[in-house]
């Protein structure tokens, strides 16, 4: 099972709507993407957070549906 | 919520200051992910110990519930979830890990 780079954007974009999101299929196969979230909702907490918040925004699928995203959070 | 494999997961992370969760084991990791962490770790010249997730389908699951952290690998360090490779890796190259060591008193090479 796949996503494509617009569902997981989409997902992104209703968590953090302020989000500046970029992403990257890896390997050509919509299972191995690459994500930098850039977001006011990552302020001041730390990195774990930041990507459980992610994860969280993704609602299960990583892991599953999703095999791997590499993750890069920060705030503006 | 607490299951019963959180107890054994406990005592694993408490069996060494520096525990990775796993997919292989560190002579032969079986996922990228897993092995590039391994790699930090030996560069950073830090004892550690491993659990093989392939080995135990139900640690492999319940450590996702764990640390609220859906894949592997994962590293805790004295009982502390670090994160996982991405963490990791960023955190080694800024500096950030070896800080985290010292601030832990763990002696670590580089």
């Amino acid at each position: 099972m796949a996503m494509s780079a617009a569902d997981i954007e989409a997902l992104l974009k209703t968590a953090f709507p302020d989000a500046v999101i970029t992403l990257e299929d890896l390997a050509g196969d919509n299972d191995h993407f690459a994500a930098t979230v850039i977001s006011e909702a990552f302020r001041g907490i730390p990195r774990v957070r930041q990507h459980q918040l992610v994860y969280a925004a993704l609602q299960g699928r990583m892991g599953g549906e999703l095999h791997a995203l590499a993750l890069q959070t920060s705030a503006p | 919520m607490d299951k019963p494999v959180f107890a054994e997961i406990q005592s694993l992370i408490d069996s060494s200051e520096v525990f990775l969760f796993m997919k292989g084991t560190p002579m032969f990791p079986q996922c990228g992910f897993s092995a590039r962490v391994i790699q930090i770790l030996k560069q950073a010249g830090v004892p550690f110990k491993t659990a093989n997730v392939l080995e135990n389908q139900e640690i492999r699951e319940g450590i996702k519930d764990f640390s609220n952290w859906p894949t592997i690998p994962q590293l805790y360090v004295k009982g502390e979830f670090i994160g996982g490779c991405d963490i990791i890796s960023e955190m080694y190259q800024t500096g950030e890990l070896q800080t985290l060591l010292d601030d832990k008193g763990i002696a670590h090479a580089a």
